[in-house]
């Protein structure tokens, strides 16, 4: 196999890269906004139980989860495995991550000082107005470079998605691998995990940099 | 006409342990302007802080303009009125911080006028043009598309006296407004409090500033261990006092 004809293969495969990666980030970013306000409800239960569901999507592996997702409904309740392997990739993907940004989201929601309450309260702010127009935007500048970490770490992750054989670009580099015994592939596939984050990385900046307008 | 009014008031924290407020009482009336003094730990702040309910009292009653914000039931606890009335009361006053609190990454104009959208209902233009006026009233006209990261803190807490206004509140609370300023900034947060008060501006100011207080209040009221010790016109409270703790408070202020 030429390496035009490799790269070929693999950038077909890229397409669904980006599919778990960006459908990853829709599911989890606002998952991981609600994973943060229930566990930093008032309920002591809701909050306690949040915790806990937290702490074992960060405690355990993701490719278990991966595994879990795809092949225990089937083992289970014995459904039989759907062929499209996009679902439950995103759903592990999307919960585990959603855990992850829950942490970051908690930790800039409760680093706000108290007197930005207190100001929109004596204003005549609703608590809904007061989270959206004064607190949210102001934690979103502060966990931007949190959030910059987990997006790279994911664009890295979606490799993991060959575990369930999910026809992601490692999946291929890697069957490709096999066939041929080379170990090009896994070059191929570094650079391109690489040029995606480059590319994340420029992203984030100009986020960031746009954000810098106080501070 | 009274605008204000707070009766019995009682306040411990820590599970009644800290007892900070005593039976306070204080009836403000429209256009008068009252200082409150007294050493930290006195309960000036929290007293403000109950007036202008970011603190719940443990007992008595808090008035504005005729309608009671809270109650005391038979046990002699506080019970507060429902939403609609709390809204209303938070439309009367208005409250300076001693550390500003302006929302950093609105622009100093946005900070006068959001509020005024979203919780008055005020069309965007309109909102604008009150604090632009604002803004003139306080000399920063040429800030208004600066964030408050980019003034000074004498600036800043002007910004914070001018969102205050406004919302147009029947009367303004003070808490320290230039403690947490470098001295030489604290004479143009107090120029524009004083501008205020010849306007006749209903306004209740925690402070330090003994000059300033004589300067510019109708009442001066002297706080110490959760109860006021003395209250009467500047002359008599800073000039005069009766009661052995001011003269001793005012003799400490004054080496």
């Amino acid at each position: 196999m030429t390496l035009s004809t490799m790269i070929t293969k693999m950038g077909e495969g890229f397409g669904n890269t980006c599919l778990i990666f960006f459908l990853t980030l829709i599911l989890s970013l606002p998952l991981g906004m609600v994973f943060s306000l229930l566990r930093m409800s008032k309920s002591k239960i809701i909050s306690n139980i949040t915790r806990f569901i937290i702490s074992v999507l960060r405690g355990t592996p993701l490719m278990l989860q991966l595994i879990a997702v795809t092949y225990g409904p089937y083992y289970l309740f014995d459904f039989s495995i759907s062929k499209n392997k996009l679902i439950p990739v995103i759903i592990a993907f999307g919960i585990n991550y959603a855990a992850y940004f829950a942490e970051i989201y908690r930790g800039g929601i409760e680093s706000m000082p108290v007197g930005q309450y207190e100001a929109a309260e004596v204003l005549g702010y609703s608590k809904l107005q007061t989270f959206f127009r004064i607190i949210l935007p102001q934690v979103i500048k502060r966990i931007m470079p949190s959030i910059t970490n987990e997006v790279v770490t994911l664009v890295k992750d979606t490799s993991l998605a060959f575990t369930v054989s999910y026809q992601e670009m490692f999946t291929i580099g890697k069957q490709i691998a096999n066939s041929q015994t080379s170990f090009m592939p896994f070059l191929v596939a570094g650079v391109f995990y690489y040029v995606f984050n480059a590319l994340v990385d420029f992203v984030m900046g100009k986020v960031e940099h746009r954000l810098d307008y106080y501070k | 006409m009274k605008l204000f009014e707070m009766n019995h008031v009682q306040k411990s924290f820590n599970n009644g342990t800290l007892h900070v407020l005593k039976d306070i009482s204080i009836t403000v009336s429209e256009g008068e302007v009252v200082s409150i003094i007294g050493p930290s730990g006195s309960g000036k702040s929290t007293l403000l802080r109950c007036a202008t309910l970011l603190e719940t009292m443990d007992s008595g009653e808090l008035i504005y303009l005729d309608e009671y914000v809270a109650k005391n039931d038979d046990n002699g606890h506080s019970v507060y009125a429902d939403k609609a009335v709390l809204k209303k009361a938070r439309s009367e006053f208005g409250l300076v911080f001693q550390n500003f609190n302006l929302f950093p990454h609105y622009s100093v104009l946005k900070n006068l006028t959001d509020a005024q959208i979203q919780v008055l209902g005020r069309s965007k233009d309109e909102a604008g043009k009150r604090g632009m006026e604002l803004l003139e009233k306080m000399g920063l006209a040429d800030k208004a598309d600066a964030y408050p990261c980019q003034l000074s803190g004498g600036q800043q807490q002007r910004v914070a006296i001018a969102r205050a206004l406004a919302m147009d509140p029947t009367i303004l609370f003070f808490d320290e407004p230039t403690s947490a300023l470098d001295p030489e900034l604290t004479g143009e947060v107090l120029k524009v409090i004083k501008q205020l008060a010849e306007e006749h501006m209903t306004m209740v100011i925690v402070t330090h500033e003994m000059a300033f207080a004589r300067a510019v209040s109708d009442r001066v009221i002297f706080m110490d261990g959760g109860v006021i010790v003395e209250q009467g016109k500047p002359e008599e409270v800073l000039g005069n006092p009766k009661a052995e703790r001011t003269k001793q408070f005012l003799r400490n202020y004054q080496q």
